[in-house]
């Protein structure tokens, strides 16, 4: 593990039935780096995000936060672990039941338990953050439209301030406009709170400009790794093809030639 | 040929006993949670309503009717050999003992098992409870434990006003349509009456309010593959309810007798 990593993944391999979905990746972010991982659908990316934040157990392998190992962890370590942790889900995973203040405060309510009324301010203050006025506040997530949802998201990834934020396909159903607000809105408030960041995405524009580093995973391992302003020249057969969107190369693809 | 039947054989009890010892550990989990803090009493207010208050008026027509019915039926049997007076007594004991509780524990099973399953399998399918996950919160203790502890406290309560509610349409029936006495009626309902009549009832509640959000939370806990895995939980739910309320009503009714 490198001493200097905020999350250090070593030989994590997770299978489901006979597909492997993770071999043996291995993967290292600084702390207050921008990393995102790019790859194909169905490359593993969703399972390694999962793996991490412990909703799924790797078969092999080690996954460090901050040099703890989590793999394992149950119950209270699990959740104290999590609490330094902060994720935007890709359709956002508002809870339907509760306004968009309590969504945003939930963490601050339950994990760090906060009164209701200062959790309440703080929730608004977040949603101002990612451009929502405070008439958003007691509305539905479900009356939202999906730009908004996100952007409620990335307020309730914020509000208690982590260390460490996830974010899963953060533009995927947005407009390129609306993606472009939240590839912006995620620059800015990770770089406000210093935060250590895993992205995973599969648009190479909003990866080129929230990354520091970018990761290629190819059948569950990582092919390429590098800075944000290389992958344009970097010479790997992998990254040219997904980059330029080409069907002939080394990545094959899981679908039925004519 | 036989071989085939054979492991066809041995591939449904194999299913079928893991289904068992996930149950179990699902059971062993939700009991743990309930009985431990930290404790969402806001929650467990709002599951009080939903299931409870909100059940009043399809528990009070099942009892109402039910109660009419009764008194009907027996009395028809019952004046084939002049037993007429026993009508008041067996409509209250019938109800009291079986009638209110299986009763009202199948009609919550529609009513509350299924949105219990549908809420939570969509809550799954969307991301929402990994969301909880990462908010540091045990979606046990967050989503299954409330229900079930509301279900348990609320059903018996739900029999009792049944019970209630089953008599009084016994006594309009018996009073209205049949030329029964109204003074003698309540006289012969109450003379016969005991308390483990209704103490009885109460438990056998008790125990279908945990069965039913019980399996609701399990089968909505565990849905899979979207919208229609949702429906397959609901439906789920509602049928392993119903099936377990009357075989647990069976062993009760045995255990409870003397």
């Amino acid at each position: 593990m490198n001493e200097n990593s905020k999350i250090s993944l070593r030989n994590v391999s997770k299978s489901f039935g006979h597909k492997h979905v993770l071999d043996g990746l291995s993967l290292d972010i600084a702390e207050g780096e921008s990393l995102v991982v790019i790859g194909g659908s169905g490359t593993g990316k969703s399972v390694m995000l999962k793996c991490i934040l412990g909703l799924l157990e790797p078969d092999d392998g080690e996954i460090y936060i901050d040099g703890q190992q989590v793999v394992g962890l149950t119950g209270r370590k699990r959740e104290t672990a999590l609490k330094k942790t902060g994720m935007l889900f890709q359709y956002a995973a508002l809870f339907d039941s509760l306004p968009v203040w309590e969504n945003v405060a939930f963490g601050l309510m339950q994990a760090h338990g906060m009164a209701r009324k200062e959790a309440k301010d703080i929730a608004i203050d977040k949603l101002a953050l990612v451009g929502l006025d405070a008439d958003m506040a007691n509305r539905n997530p479900s009356s939202l439209s999906m730009g908004m949802q996100k952007r409620v998201g990335l307020a309730r990834a914020i509000a208690t301030n982590p260390e460490i934020i996830f974010f899963d396909e953060p533009t995927t159903g947005l407009d390129p406009i609306m993606g472009d607000v939240i590839d912006n809105l995620i620059r800015d408030c990770t770089r406000q709170l210093g935060a250590t960041t895993l992205t995973i995405s599969h648009d190479m524009e909003s990866a080129q400009k929230i990354a520091d580093r970018i990761a290629l995973i190819y059948k569950g391992s990582v092919v390429w790794v590098g800075p944000a302003d290389d992958i344009d020249h970097c010479g790997n057969p992998y990254v040219e093809q997904f980059v330029q969107g080409n069907i002939e190369g080394p990545i094959e693809l899981d679908i039925l030639k004519p | 040929m036989e071989w085939n039947f054979l492991a066809a054989i041995g591939r449904v009890t194999l299913r079928f006993m893991a289904a068992v010892g996930h149950l179990s550990l699902f059971t062993v989990e939700t009991v743990k949670h309930i009985a431990l803090p930290p404790f969402y009493f806001r929650i467990f207010l709002r599951q009080l309503m939903s299931i409870g208050y909100y059940s009043l008026p399809v528990v009070g027509m099942t009892a109402l009717f039910t109660g009419m019915v009764l008194a009907l039926q027996i009395y028809v049997g019952s004046s084939r050999f002049n037993a007429e007076s026993a009508v008041a007594t067996i409509v209250v004991i019938g109800l009291t003992r079986e009638l209110a509780p299986v009763l009202s524990g199948l009609m919550i099973a529609g009513r509350v098992g299924a949105a219990i399953a549908a809420e939570i399998g969509t809550m799954r399918v969307t991301e929402q409870i990994d969301a909880l996950v990462t908010l540091s919160t045990n979606p046990y203790k967050y989503l299954v434990a409330p229900r079930v502890l509301a279900g348990m406290i609320t059903l018996p309560i739900l029999v009792l006003i049944a019970d209630i509610i089953g008599v009084s349409g016994g006594y309009l029936v018996a009073t209205e349509s049949l030329g029964f006495n109204p003074s003698s009626y309540i006289k012969n309902t109450f003379d016969f009456l005991e308390t483990r009549d209704v103490v009885s009832g109460l438990i056998k509640s008790s125990v279908f309010g945990f069965i039913v959000t019980l399996m609701g939370c399990y089968h909505g806990f565990n849905s899979t593959g979207g919208a229609q895995g949702v429906g397959r939980a609901t439906t789920n739910a509602v049928v392993s309810s119903f099936i377990l309320i009357l075989i647990s009503d069976y062993f009760l009714t045995v255990l409870l007798l003397d």
